[in-house]
This record gives structure tokens, sequence and C-alpha cells, in this order.
């Protein structure tokens, strides 16, 4: 007999013996599918009229300019709201961020001038109470942050050599482990958090007693997320016992977390298999149909659809546009050699015919080439009709990361509920060449007061000679200067969690994580292709520097050809892994706040536009305030062997150095891949 | 031996089976007016030894899978035929499968060395692509600056000695649209024992923009891209019955 009713026709094992194991669960309960697409069921009427409110609320909230409503006076809470719905008596999956859809939260936790200017731009005023509790008596994150920066530290922010710090926001990527919510229920996982609390005891160290008020705060949050089910109708105290009620639990988790936190990416975590054995449970009890299962899954993402958070114009832009990152991972296989593809796998990717192609959630497969070949067909359908599914390659994080890790915003894995993150970001390596180049002075930015080029550094030697620049002369110098911007890139990241975690700590996401942890340090690098084609021209055609009345280089001119990173030429492509891991070892031999495991990644896929913006001319030739590549995208146009050469490139770089992630964006049409006859 | 490269394409899909390594030479003894690659017609492009071509082909062959490989077109390949079947000769070592897309213009019946040659080529060659311009031989050196000739004698010969090949028309409003011309195409295959497969490709105006670059008129500045059913009817033609 099991201990709960929820968990009734369930395999025990690990995961019941109290202990909080869901990849255990899993594992002994889910079924493998290999079969096609042609059981899956369409949209039902209900789930076609939701839809249509859905569309209906959309349309609106474009003619208003891209906000429909925004919360002016209440401090979003988990549970500051009251109930809102789309259709009550329609909806199976329900809840929303506050009291009614397309109402935006007030979340000045991360900074309230970031709340107050994001409503003032949609044409809203914030209550002057609520300014006046957040600026007078309860501080935020960013006035945290902004009180403890050094001069060095603000200089580099603002010359953008440091760019898109999570220091006036929230920092996002802490996936919870929503799974658990279903599976064990609230009390339970109160029970666990309370026995993990009891033991710190001891000599109280600073560390002791965070991780005991952190434990409290996790508690008081998972008491909350109780309470705000409770606002719904919904009791999720004990095990969910259908699948109705499982799909309801988890995303009322994932709610609670996009209540709490307005953080750059809030990804949903890996979800479908989990899913699944409620479903075949259900389905086999003949308690639902498969059109009911669909109806559920679809109710559910289309929740996930319209999280949405308020945000500047400022920050809007620099994502272009406004992303919610709800990444939910899919398939890939198990390290036993099963398939974790299930028929839940088909249900999701099906939202997109049921409910139409949207970038909402972020519906990312887990790829590998054992994948059931029917699964991988039917991905293969959906891509080429919607242009909605991202795919991972599983058989390259698989042996790192095992079976059970999803990912945070688009390419950055974790274990579920096991590990977490510290965003970082991204240093600008472009510039960090140029400020090579110049001893450190900003080759954009005047000081306020002198009117002279800003130094940003200290005072390095700068290049001196007006002949070609000096291959070795530059590597040396980029090299000290990268020393000093690893140095300082670490250090304003450990200073910025430490107050992320002091004034808005994510107590109900990590309440849905181990209580020890696994926490990754995640910088970032932008510019990287530019960095390495700019090498490459000093090293192997003739770059002359051109300076400005202050002496400062502004510009190059280049005499004769030289390699370029995107064409499978090892002679550019070394440059681009050499300046990969001479950073990430620098990143390395630094203190990482709460002993945080240091990754990075090359991933600005939108926000290239912005850095390139702000870095002047390179010695490649880019001309200055043009767009680095995205990622680790080769430079545009520059790849002129065609996409393989371009992808063998970027394919050198060493995924061990570059932990956190390597994106490449590459677009084809259908008729460069082959012909139809 | 060197070849003139005009450039590399790591991820060819069209021209030949599966994902193929192209390999552009420069050069090109015609003038087609619908060609899309007026840069390739001249001499110049960058020497390479057909050693380095082959290792840089090498490096992508864990992409060629089943039916991959490398396809030299151009310009008119064979005009380096030297360089092509050394070339071959290295990468057939390697198991690598290769496709020359040629005119066919090189090959002269007539001539011991062009034959010699073009059988040397044979041997290390897989799979030809062969661009029939037209049919009509009156209406060919109009629209090429050259007679159709070798291009069909070049047919007879592959057909002669086993080699399988491809058959390729571009299909040009007004110029190789003609119905009874097609069918005259077709006539041709049929007397041809080793085409695999006829491949119709619809005039695009891709290439006007490095006309513009290089300065030159173009030709066909009023041609407009065939219409989908156009397509579909020249396909139907020339597929002919066996197909």
């Amino acid at each position: 007999m099991m201990q709960y009713k929820g968990w009734e026709g369930f395999v025990p094992g690990k995961w019941c013996n109290d202990e909080i194991d869901v990849r255990d669960f899993i594992q002994r309960n889910y079924t493998p599918y290999e079969g096609d697409a042609t059981f899956l069921a369409p949209a039902t009427e209900a789930t076609k009229k939701l839809w249509d409110i859905v569309c209906d609320l959309s349309k609106k909230e474009r003619d208003a300019g891209g906000v429909l409503d925004a919360d002016t006076k209440i401090v979003s809470t988990l549970t500051s709201h009251g109930a809102g719905y789309l259709d009550k008596d329609l909806e199976k999956i329900v809840g929303v961020q506050t009291d009614a859809p397309f109402k935006r939260a007030l979340q000045p936790f991360g900074g309230i001038r970031m709340s107050e200017g994001a409503l003032e731009m949609y044409g809203y005023t914030i209550d002057p109470n609520v300014k006046e509790i957040f600026t007078k008596y309860r501080k935020t994150h960013n006035e945290g942050v902004f009180d403890a920066y050094t001069p060095e530290m603000r200089a580099a922010r603002s010359a953008h050599i440091l760019t898109g710090l999570p220091d006036a926001y929230g920092r996002g990527r802490i996936i919870g482990d929503y799974r658990r919510v279903a599976l064990y229920g609230v009390d339970y996982l109160i029970k666990k958090k309370e026995e993990d609390k009891l033991a710190i005891n001891g000599d109280m160290t600073p560390e002791k007693v965070r991780n005991r008020e952190e434990l409290a705060d996790q508690i008081k949050a998972l008491k909350a997320l109780k309470e705000m089910a409770k606002i719904y109708g919904c009791d999720i105290s004990q095990p969910a016992t259908t699948a109705q009620e499982a799909i309801q639990a988890l995303y009322f988790g994932y709610l609670g977390a996009v209540k709490d936190q307005n953080g750059a990416a809030m990804s949903i975590g890996r979800n479908t298999t989990f899913l699944d054995v409620y479903i075949e449970r259900d389905l086999k009890k003949g308690l639902i149909t498969e059109e009911q299962a669909q109806e559920f899954i679809d109710h559910f993402v289309m929740k996930l659809r319209i999280v949405k958070f308020m945000r500047t114009k400022e920050y809007n832009e620099l994502f272009s546009g406004d992303p919610t990152w709800v990444t939910e991972a899919i398939g890939g296989m198990g390290v036993d050699g099963r398939s974790l593809v299930t028929k839940t796998s088909f249900r999701i990717l099906h939202t997109l015919d049921n409910l139409g192609p949207a970038p909402e959630p972020n519906l990312t497969v887990l790829w590998s080439k054992r994948l059931p070949t029917a699964f991988k067909r039917y991905c293969a359908e959906i891509s080429i009709r919607t242009s909605s599914i991202q795919y991972e390659s599983d058989d390259l994080m698989r042996p790192e990361m095992g079976d059970d890790y999803a990912i945070a915003c688009c390419v950055s894995c974790m274990k579920v509920g096991k590990d977490m993150q510290f965003f970082g970001a991204r240093a600008n390596l472009a510039k960090c060449l140029l400020y090579a180049i110049n001893g450190g002075k900003d080759e954009l930015m005047k000081d306020k007061v002198t009117g002279k080029p800003m130094q940003v550094s200290p005072e390095f030697m700068p290049i001196t000679s007006n002949d070609a620049l000096d291959f070795n002369e530059v590597c040396a110098k980029f090299d000290n200067m990268m020393t000093w911007l690893a140095d300082l890139y670490v250090n304003t990241l450990n200073l910025i969690h430490y107050m992320h975690d002091k004034y808005s700590y994510e107590a109900l996401e990590m309440a849905l994580h181990d209580t020890n942890v696994r926490r990754f340090f995640a910088t970032g690098i932008a510019g990287l292709s530019c960095t390495a084609d700019a090498l490459s021209a000093i090293k192997y055609a003739k770059v002359y520097p051109v300076r400005n009345e202050d002496g400062i280089v502004v510009d190059y001119r280049i005499e004769g050809e030289f390699p370029k990173y995107g064409n499978n030429d090892d002679r550019a492509d070394e440059l681009a892994v050499w300046v990969l891991k001479t950073f990430m070892k620098k990143v390395k031999s630094h203190y990482t706040y709460r002993d945080s495991v240091p990754t990075t990644s090359i991933l600005t896929i939108t926000s290239n536009v912005v850095y390139g913006k702000k870095t002047g001319n390179t010695p490649d030739g880019r001309r200055g305030g043009t767009p680095l590549a995205p990622g680790a995208n080769p430079m545009h146009g520059r790849d002129s062997n065609g996409a393989l050469a371009s992808l063998e490139s970027v394919a050198k770089l060493p995924y061990e150095y570059s932990r956190d992630g390597i994106s490449n964006t590459f677009s084809i049409t259908p008729g460069s891949l082959g012909k139809e006859d | 031996m060197t070849g003139h490269i005009h450039s590399f394409e790591s991820f060819g899909t069209v021209d030949g089976p599966g994902i193929r390594f192209v390999v552009f030479l420069q050069g090109c003894p015609l003038r087609c007016k619908y060609c899309h690659n007026p840069d390739t017609w001249n001499a110049g492009g960058e020497e390479y030894t057909a050693e380095a071509v082959a290792q840089r082909v090498l490096r992508y062959k864990n992409y060629f899978g089943e039916n991959g490989g490398v396809t030299v077109t151009g310009g008119e390949p064979l005009l380096q035929i030297d360089f092509v079947t050394e070339l071959f000769t290295i990468l057939k070592e390697k198991g690598i499968h290769t496709c020359v897309d040629t005119s066919g213009f090189t090959f002269n019946p007539d001539s011991k060395i062009s034959v010699e040659k073009h059988t040397k080529l044979l041997e290390v060659a897989d799979l030809f692509l062969l661009d029939i311009k037209h049919i009509d031989d009156k209406k060919c050196r109009d629209l090429t600056g050259k007679s159709n000739e070798n291009t069909l004698a070049f047919a007879r010969f592959l057909s002669e000695k086993g080699k399988p090949m491809w058959i390729r028309q571009v299909l040009v409003p007004d110029i190789t649209d003609d119905e009874n011309d097609l069918k005259r195409v077709r006539a041709f295959i049929d007397e041809l024992r080793t085409v695999e497969k006829v491949e119709v490709l619809p005039y695009h105006t891709l290439g006007v923009n490095k006309y513009e670059k290089l300065g030159l008129a173009y030709p066909l500045k009023d041609t407009q891209a065939p219409s989908k059913e156009k397509v579909a009817e020249a396909r139907q033609i020339l597929k002919g019955g066996n197909q």
C-alpha cells in the first residue's frame, strides 16, 4: 500500500522512500513510445474558444502599444492577487499572474526604477505609496548593487565592455523542479525542507545563518504556494491523483515562480515524460480519453504562452522583443539506452497545430541520433510547418548532465532540481581587444570632466607605433587586458549575485531544488568571431592603426587578405579557440560566489546588435556601431565556403570551455536543402 | 598540378545526389545568356593543387553519407580536365563519389587527344551532370555562342562507355521552353542508355546583380522566371514515358 492515494498504481522505488527523486520516479514508471503521430487528437471546442479569447486579447494588446493592462499598486507575490481567468467554465488548467489575463504584474524587488520606468513608458504611473516603500523602507537588488559597485565596475558598465548585467532586473535562469509539486504535494516538500533546516546547526557562521534564513524563506514560499492554489479552489498539499491535477499542480509551481520573479529567462524544465506517466495511468483506468489528455496539454501550453512581464523598451530592445524563454525540454535519450520520448512528447508538439505556431513556450527537442524514427519524422514535419521547434544535441550534453537536465533560456543546461545558475550576461571581447591597443582608454566614450577619452581599465601601455600592428605585441597586450577584464567581470558578478540573493531571493524556485544545490557561475562572451578575425587580420595581413587627435586608435587600414573564422580554416579558427580558452582560464582562476562552478557561454542571440552599437571600428574591418555576430556565428557575410564550413568552424570551439552553451544562428531556405523530386 | 578555382561550397545539395562539396572552377568558353555565374567566365581565380583541394573535400567526408560526395562545376570544369582527373584520382582512392557538372563542350570526338583525356576522366568520375544548353544547333549558337555538336557527342560517348549521367535542361521562357524542342530533347535522351535522371532547372534572376558588379549588360533583362505550370509541363515532357 502506497503512502499516498496519488501514488497508487506507480512502481515504487527510491523516489517514494522518504526521498525526493523525480528522476527515479520517471525511470521506473514511464512508457517509451516508438509509434507515430496518428493517435493525436484535434483541439476541442473549449480549446478553440479559449484560444480565440487569447488571440483577441493579443490583438488588443498590440493595438494598445504592447501592454494591455498593468498593475501599478499591488506588489506581486504568490498570494497578492485574486483568481484570474480566460473563461472559468472552459479552462481545464487555471491560473494567471495577476487577477486578469494580460494584466502585467508589478515586481519591484529587482529594482524600483525599472518598474517605474517600464510603467511610464506605457502610460502608467506607479502608486506613490509603493514607490515610497521601495525607496525609503525596502531596499531593492538594484539599489544594493549600486551601493556596492566600485568606480571601475561602473565605468566598465557604462562603457559597455561589460553588458547586459543583471543588476537592475531579475537574473532568471533558475528552473524550479515544478514536477515535485505534483509528485509529492507541498506538505511533503515542506517537511523535507524543515528537516534540512534542522540539520544546519552548530557554530553559526554567516554561511549557516544565511542557509537557515533561506530555508525559512523557502518554507514560507511553499506555504504561500498552497495558499495561491487555494485562491483557485485547488488543494496541492497532497500528491496529485490524476493527470489533470498533476498538470495543474506543476503549473501552479511555475506560476508561483513567475509571480515571484521577473527573470530574464523563466524556463519550465523537462516535464512531458513525467506528465505522461499520469496521463497513461488515467488512460489505462479509463478516466480520460485522448481528447481530454490533449486538452489538458493544450490548456497548459496556452497558459505558458501568456506569461508576461513588465519591462522597459530598452530591455526589450536588448532582447529583441518581449521574450520570456519558457523553455521546455522534450525527448532525449535515457542513460539506460531507452528513449525518453513518450506520447506526451508528441502531444506538446501537437499544440503547435492545435493552437498554431508560437515562439513561447520555447519547445526544445533534445536531439539524439538514437531517437525513435517516427518521432524524428514528426519533429521534422512540425518544424517545416511551424518553424517553432528548437533543437539541441542531447548526445553532447547527456554524458555530462545525465538524462534529467533541462535548458534555461536557449542553451544553458542544468540538472533539474539539482543545479542552479547565476546568470552573468557577457563580456565584450571585441572591445577588450580595442582596449589592449589603446591601453584601456575607450575608443568611443569621453571622460565627462576632462573631455578626454575615458580611461576604463588601469593605464596599461598602449600600442604607440604607427607601423602595422605586430601580432605578438597585440596578443601579449590582449592577454593582459583579458586578465584585467576577467577579474573585474567575475567580481562584478560576485557582487551582483550577493545582492540578488539578499534582496530578491528566488525562494520558491529554490524550494523546488535540493538544498545542497550545485551552483553554476555563468559568464558569457560577446564578439568572439569579430575578435578572432581581428587577430587574424593582424597576423596574416597588415593592419595600420589610424589615430584621432587624442592619439586614440579609432580606425584601422588593412592591406592584404586574411583568413576569416567561419570557413573551416584552422588559421582563423584556432584564434577563436585561443581567445575562448584564454579568457575562460582567467575566469576560472577567481573566487566565484558561493563556490559556484564557473562556466561560460557564447550565445548573444539578439543583444549582439546592441553590443555592436557600443563598439568602435575593429581591426578586422568591421565598422564601429555595426552589429557583432550573434553567438558563435561568423561575422555576417564572411563565411564564403558554405554552411558546412561555417558550422565546422563553430564546432571547433571546445564545449568543455563553454559549458553554458554555444549558439549558432543558422537560416536556410527549404530549396537549399535539396530538391523535392 | 594546379587548378584555377573560383570558390568552394561545403554544403551543396542541388548538384548531384546527397550532400556534396562543390568546387567551382574558373573559366568558361560559353557565354550563355542566362548564366548566373558570369564571374566564373574569364581566366583567373585562385590556384590550388589537386592535393590541396582533395584535402579540403576530405574534411567533409562525414557529411557525405551514402550518396554524397564531390561535384566539380564552374565555369566549365573540363577546361581544366587534367586537373579534374588528378583530383578525382586522389578522391577515388579515398572512396569519395565524384561528379562533374559540364556542358560537354570540351569534348571533340575527332581529336584523339580529347577522346583520350575524356576516357581517362571517365575512369575516375562516377557521374556526369550534362547540361544540354539547346537541342537545336542554331538556337544553341544564338544562346551560347557555340554549336551543340560536342555536347551531343559527349552524351553519346558517355552512353557508349556505360557512364551514368543526369541530363539537365535550364528552362528559359521563349528560349528553351518550346514544346517541340523539349520533345526533341526527350527523343535524344531516348537514344541514350545511361541517363539516370532528367532535371529541369527553372531559369531564375539571382545572378543579375553579379552582372551589375562586373559592369556587364544583362542579356535577358526582360525575361521572367517560368511559371510553375510551365516547369511542370516541361518536366512531364522531358521525363518521357519510361520514368
